[in-house]
């Protein structure tokens, strides 16, 4: 019965996901590529993986890290860098006042795993000694390793690589991604999602393994899983790199996303926003993250656009114009963290399980009502 | 006195500085002794109090509106702790450091929709802002009334929790929180108190800091708030005294980097000497050996 239902659990799944691809096809087939429909879904997804890379380390090691802007940073500049056409790096026209020290250019299948590669390799570095602080001394400490991450970007020595405070681009694309061994260009939004999705996917598998509930068992009680014979560094170390691999790769998608890379974009407020989307979809749930980091854009971006239109004002008030959407956004914010804690999904994650246990009450109910 | 003359200008500027950060430090370290608790929304109080102070002088003479910044700051910051950290007070500390978070994209959400995103020119008020000399070096006069204000303002702030009831009652909090409800403190009103201090003190600290950086910006509170948090850190948290050294200190050191050329790296500089106070010293310059930070 357990395994049959199994079973047919995973034909359900691979039927959506199959499902969601085609519809994302049809929609950029049919859609123009400027359309804010699926703008907000590219964005959403990339937000979607790096929230969940930030929910592995938050939600489910219980490590309050406030780094992700700067491994996002590392990993732009990294597949900028890496992707950009030798011929532009040594023309002018993006390093214009330095010479680029860089002489290797990949695809861009390699470029974001180095992305990821160079993240974690400085969560690594920076780990060993941060991840001896707790609770708020680790996030503010993380904190201020993205900020001297940031004016490392800009410096100007540092020019050569990364062209200082100046614009990156040129760079591979969306635009760029090929089907491969083929020249056709390969549906950007559904590039996205499948980059995310993959990434996603392998963080789902890591919680659910034995590493996994070690994480959770130092999220539960450090004292306790430490007697239980969890090598409680290690096991922190390798959520931090894990989850700022991830980062970095996030951050290399959110480049291809915007076709220019700055490092000044990269601030704390990027950090919080991150943040919050977690606490709104839920610490401790993946799908929540995801749930969430996709309302959260479509609102910033699209939803509540019209809060910003000083034309959709009503009874001559000078109320809606520009800035007002980020007001009324940020007080539901406030009541969803003071009065609903838990966010949207709390500790769960969506199921075929809770869909059936939810349908059959449903149909109890309306059998009660007969 | 000719030698003194190239590093005078950033020295002077450091200690300015140092006692703007300093009066922003201890509403940090105060919060932090009693709640245990990071007030992300601190700097964005310091922050919003010069964005009164900018709408508030268009339309009101300087002597009317300096008080009603202060009183209108003070009122702000002890709503923030009733609003958004009162009910969470069994909740997890995390949570009330997410809570903190949504007050500071609050605030900075909402000074970005009343100026529109422009930075908005700080009145000049007469006295503080004229020019003087001090050894050959031109400079602001607020340069020089900061540190003695702040001196000032922290003597009394001392003598205050040493010696009244209420002051005391702060101690007890700090230290031990679950104990001093037991024995009938008031902690609610402690706590405002610890607040309503802060605020004030911000408000005092906004109004000097901005004097001498001309502008304000819905987001030139993060980056002040943040270093008077590592300066609290530094000193000591929930020290007042080592929160005031530890900001003059990060003051003095960030102007002369600046004054060295690596502008750029002013702000790091900051966050590199907090991790290794974190590090080698984690309780601070004089901060008490039996917390659980570490």
């Amino acid at each position: 019965m357990n395994s049959l239902t199994q079973k047919s659990d995973r034909a359900l799944t691979a039927a959506a996901l199959a499902a969601l691809v085609a519809v994302l096809l049809i929609m950029e087939m049919t859609m123009k590529s400027t359309s804010i429909l699926l703008t907000v879904l590219k964005k959403g997804a990339i937000y979607a993986l790096v929230a969940v890379s930030m929910n592995l380390l938050n939600g489910f090691t219980g490590l309050f890290s406030l780094g992700q802007a700067g491994f996002m940073l590392i990993g732009a500049y990294t597949y900028a860098i890496l992707t950009m056409p030798m011929e532009v790096k040594l023309s002018s026209s993006v390093y214009k006042y330095y010479d680029c020290a860089v002489h290797v250019e990949t695809g861009i299948l390699p470029a974001l795993l180095l992305a990821g590669v160079a993240a974690a390799v400085f969560a690594a570095l920076i780990g060993l000694p941060v991840l001896r602080l707790k609770s708020d001394y680790l996030a503010i400490a993380t904190l201020g390793f993205a900020e001297i991450l940031r004016a490392l970007f800009q410096w100007d020595a540092m020019g050569p690589i990364t062209n200082g405070a100046n614009v990156m681009r040129q760079y591979k694309d969306l635009t760029d991604v090929k089907v491969p061994f083929t020249d056709i260009r390969f549906p950007p939004t559904l590039f996205c999602f499948l980059a995310a999705g993959i990434c996603i996917g392998i963080i789902v598998l890591l919680i659910n393994s034995s590493y996994g509930r070690a994480f959770k068992a130092i999220r539960d009680d450090e004292v306790a899983a430490e007697a239980m014979g969890i090598n409680l560094f290690r096991h922190k170390e390798m959520s931090f790199v894990i989850s700022s691999f991830f980062a970095g790769v996030s951050g290399a998608l959110l480049a291809m996303f915007q076709y220019t890379v700055q490092a000044a974009q990269f601030k704390t407020a990027m950090t919080y926003e991150i943040l919050l989307i977690v606490v709104i979809g839920g610490i401790g749930s993946i799908s929540g993250s995801c749930i969430s980091s996709f309302l959260f854009i479509a609102c910033n971006e699209w939803l509540l656009r019209f809060l910003d239109e000083s034309s959709n004002n009503i009874l001559g008030m000078n109320l809606l114009r520009s800035g007002f959407r980020k007001v009324v956004f940020s007080i539901v914010i406030m009541i969803i963290v003071l009065f609903f804690p838990k966010g949207i999904m709390g500790e769960r994650e969506l199921s075929w399980k809770r869909f059936r246990k939810r349908a059959s009450r449903r149909g109890k109910e309306a059998g009660a009502d007969e | 006195m000719q030698f003194l003359q190239t590093p005078l200008p950033y020295l002077l500027a450091g200690i300015s500085v140092g006692g703007q950060y300093a009066l922003i430090a201890i509403g940090y370290t105060m919060v932090y002794g009693i709640l245990r608790l990071i007030n992300f929304a601190h700097g964005d109080v310091f922050m919003v109090a010069g964005m009164f102070m900018v709408f508030l002088s268009a339309s009101l003479p300087l002597g009317l509106a300096i008080p009603l910044v202060l009183v209108i700051t003070v009122l702000l910051g002890f709503l923030i702790e009733r609003a958004a950290y009162k009910p969470l007070r069994d909740a997890p500390r995390m949570s009330v450091m997410i809570s903190a978070i949504g007050v500071s994209y609050l605030l900075q959400n909402c000074a970005l929709y009343f100026t529109g995103g422009l930075a908005k020119v700080f009145p000049q008020i007469p006295w503080i802002s004229d020019t003087v000399e001090v050894f050959g070096a031109v400079t602001k006069r607020v340069t020089l009334i900061t540190p003695v204000l702040t001196v000032a303002l922290v003597i009394a702030l001392v003598l205050f929790i040493r010696h009244t009831k209420i002051g005391m009652a702060m101690r007890a909090v700090a230290k031990d929180f679950e104990t001093s409800r037991l024995m009938g403190i008031k902690v609610n009103s402690v706590i405002s108190a610890t607040f309503i201090i802060g605020s004030f003190l911000a408000a005092v600290g906004s109004l000097l800091y901005f004097t001498n950086y001309a502008s304000v910006t819905p987001t030139s509170g993060g980056m002040p708030g943040l270093k008077c948090f590592v300066a609290a850190v530094f000193g000591g948290i929930g020290s007042i005294p080592g929160a005031v050294i530890g900001a003059f200190i990060i003051g003095i050191c960030e102007n002369i980097i600046k004054g060295m050329g690596w502008t750029t790296f002013s702000d790091a500089f900051t966050f590199a000497l907090l991790i290794v106070i974190l590090l080698v010293k984690p309780t601070g310059l004089f901060g008490e050996k039996a917390t659980d930070k570490v």
